[in-house]
């Protein structure tokens, strides 16, 4: 097997990858993965260190990316945010819903964070089962966020996410239905590909 | 032979403190025109030929051109005659010279004294008096740049051409806003020179932003450059250096219709704005419009694809503005950059090869040095190399076509981030993403002089001292 740089080019397409999986797997609304280079220290000092060994299916591109992922360090515990953002959500009175986050200057308005973080993990699925090695996926903006109201315990989003794909440069609509609860974590129930002419 | 004794005359009197003598020598004045189109070119040739006007730049008038500058010398008498009918051909020139507050700061500039000699072959200042009487040089504190302009916010296009005009009203003897070209949607492509007055032939930096309407840190980064450059100009000796035998030509924005459409309409907008399909699919991706290796690797054929290259090689007005200018010039021209975002990366060539250029490891050198030069700032990490090693294959680049036609040095830079925003960077980050890519951007300039025009500052300094101390022996020459 030969070794690849760390910054040749599938290399990084296969690590943005691995963030994105482990960002859903680990990812909550009080908490968002993303890829840091890791050999400088950041000052908002959350960073951990990962590795992660990702196995394209090559032949097969309906089978999602085998993924296995090491984290070195204790993970923050985001309860108290999670919680926070919980109650809020069940006290309001009315679904939320919000569009273009962050908007077009880069903003994010310090309620929509924690969606942000949210549709940030959940994304992570979405990227993971449909990356190749020939894809680079990051998720760009949220184009549209629904709350849709449940009987049960769990929060339910419907999200129109806009994914960026590194090679083709393309900007894809994706719909996806997010299910959360604090202690049950993150499920991705329904997603696809939306035209792109869901755009405008 | 009275001519040129009056030029010495006026030769002494600048010389600060040296000497008293009255001149009457005003009421000419010199222009600056920057004639926009063929039919300008023309009326400015007629007026030159038969008014006789002294033409100062360039020497003749068949070598007057649509977007070059042009300096002419216009006698008192003529002045108001020649002004007048300017404004019937809606010609715009303004007179470097005559602006108030410029005349301290032609003396007080440091390079005032090379500034002088381009004068005083053929003399011609507006009211030397006024000069005269401006008892010491101060040093001018005054900012160059609009106190209001914010380099912290994202501005739209309007209020980027507005700046693009003001810098120049404000800078007018470093810079210069010269027409490039249109797009397709027929806006003006203007870019600036910031130029060291002088009667060298100059070599060239070029660095154009904006190609990719969606990455607006871009243009930011171009503004940040300018004001930079323009605001440090008199305090770094460094730019002073470089700017002696380099001019610099920077392009806020490329693709102008792209920009104003990511404002109004699709903030992720990628391409231009031209129709195809009978005007049901737009847009063709700049950045694979290029004459090299065009429409073979990483391209699409088909208008719906954000990397959509084109009907052909320089099919877009905004592709071919940018390489006639660099074709005329290319051989001034040392280093080529072009700006994006985002990513972090400082790319080589080329995209459409793996075959690296001749000088491959110099340039890989300057770019490390480039991107450690950044990181040193704020900790951000840049990954260097040539893009078909570090991305994915591509043809058709602005990159690639630079460094294919001969200009050694050519890089894509893409800026922050690596995809936590990506296209939409918050505007508190604009500051330090551009404080620390001019670390970069200077590291190469820097390298590119070194290289070119070895031979350090020192040598600048006792150079202009001897000049000034000739000119002075010269004139005491002639007055007695």
């Amino acid at each position: 097997m030969a070794e690849l740089p760390p910054t040749h080019g599938p290399a990084s397409r296969a690590a943005a990858l691995a963030t994105a999986y482990i960002s859903h797997r680990h990812g909550s609304p009080g908490h968002g993965w993303v890829l840091r280079d890791v050999r400088r220290a950041r000052r908002e000092d959350s960073t951990v260190n990962c590795t992660a060994e990702v196995l394209y299916h090559l032949g097969n591109e309906k089978s999602a990316p085998d993924v296995q992922f090491t984290i070195e360090g204790e993970l923050k515990n985001t309860d108290e945010a999670d919680n926070a953002f919980y109650n809020r959500i069940q006290s309001l009175k009315k679904e939320l819903e919000a569009e273009n986050i962050p908007d077009s200057y880069g903003n994010v308005s310090p309620e929509m964070q924690p969606i942000r973080a949210l549709a940030w993990a959940a994304s992570g699925y979405v990227i993971w089962q449909n990356s190749t090695e020939n894809t680079k996926y990051q998720l760009a903006q949220i184009k549209h966020v629904k709350q849709v109201k449940r009987t049960d315990e769990y929060l339910e989003f419907d999200y129109v996410i806009l994914l960026h794909e590194n090679v083709s440069q393309e900007i894809i609509p994706w719909q996806m239905t997010v299910l959360w609860h604090p202690q049950h974590g993150i499920e991705v129930t329904q997603n696809s590909c939306q035209a792109k002419h869901a755009l405008d | 032979m009275l001519l040129f004794l009056g030029m010495a005359f006026s030769l002494g009197i600048l010389i600060p403190g040296k000497f008293s003598l009255k001149l009457q020598y005003d009421g000419d004045q010199v222009l600056h025109i920057v004639p926009e189109t063929l039919q300008q070119v023309q009326h400015l040739q007629h007026l030159c030929s038969t008014l006789l006007l002294d033409l100062w730049k360039p020497l003749l008038p068949e070598d007057i051109r649509a977007g070059e500058d042009l300096h002419i010398r216009v006698p008192a008498p003529l002045v108001q005659e020649v002004k007048d009918s300017l404004d019937q051909h809606t010609i715009s020139y303004n007179i470097p010279y005559k602006q108030s507050g410029s005349h301290s700061e032609l003396i007080t500039s440091s390079l005032w004294t090379q500034t002088f000699i381009y004068q005083c072959e053929r003399i011609l200042i507006h009211d030397v008096q006024e000069l005269v009487d401006q008892s010491t040089p101060e040093t001018s504190s005054q900012k160059q740049i609009p106190e209001s302009y914010s380099y912290t916010q994202y501005h739209p296009m309007e209020e980027i051409y507005t700046w693009m005009a003001q810098i120049q009203k404000n800078n007018s003897e470093l810079v210069t806003q010269h027409y490039l070209g249109e797009t397709v949607e027929n806006r003006t492509i203007y870019y600036l020179q910031i130029s060291q007055p002088s009667d060298k032939t100059k070599k060239i930096i070029w660095m154009d932003c904006g190609i990719h309407a969606r990455e607006w840190i871009s243009p930011a980064f171009c503004q940040w450059f300018v004001k930079e450059i323009l605001q440090n100009y008199e305090s770094d000796p460094k730019i002073r250096k470089f700017l002696q035998n380099i001019d610099l030509y920077i392009l806020p924005v490329l693709n102008i219709d792209g920009y104003i459409y990511s404002w109004e309409t699709a903030r992720l907008w990628r391409k231009n704005r031209s129709p195809h399909m009978n005007g049901t699919c737009y847009g063709t991706d700049l950045n694979r419009n290029f004459n090299s290796s065009w429409g073979t690797l990483g391209v699409s054929y088909n208008c719906s694809s954000e990397i959509f290259c084109g009907t052909g090689p320089e099919s877009e007005p905004e592709t071919r503005a940018v390489v006639q200018l660099i074709e005329r010039k290319k051989s001034d021209i040392l280093c080529y950059l072009t700006i994006h975002s985002y990513g972090q990366y400082i790319l080589t060539p080329y995209g459409s090869t793996t075959e690296p250029p001749s000088n491959n490891e110099e340039l890989m050198r300057v770019a490390q040095t480039a991107a450690a030069a950044l990181t040193e700032k704020y900790g951000t990490s840049y990954e260097v190399g040539p893009t078909s090693l570090i991305l994915y294959s591509n043809s058709g680049s602005s990159r690639d076509w630079a460094r294919m036609i001969g200009i050694p040095f050519s890089y894509t830079f893409e800026l922050r981030d690596k995809g936590t925003y990506g296209f939409v960077l918050p505007a508190d980050q604009i500051q330090p993403t551009c404080e620390e890519t001019m670390l970069a951007v200077t590291a190469i300039i820097d390298y590119v002089d070194q290289k070119y025009f070895p031979g350090g500052a020192t040598m600048l300094t006792s150079g202009s001292l001897g000049l000034s101390l000739c000119l002075t022996a010269v004139l005491t020459l002639i007055v007695t």
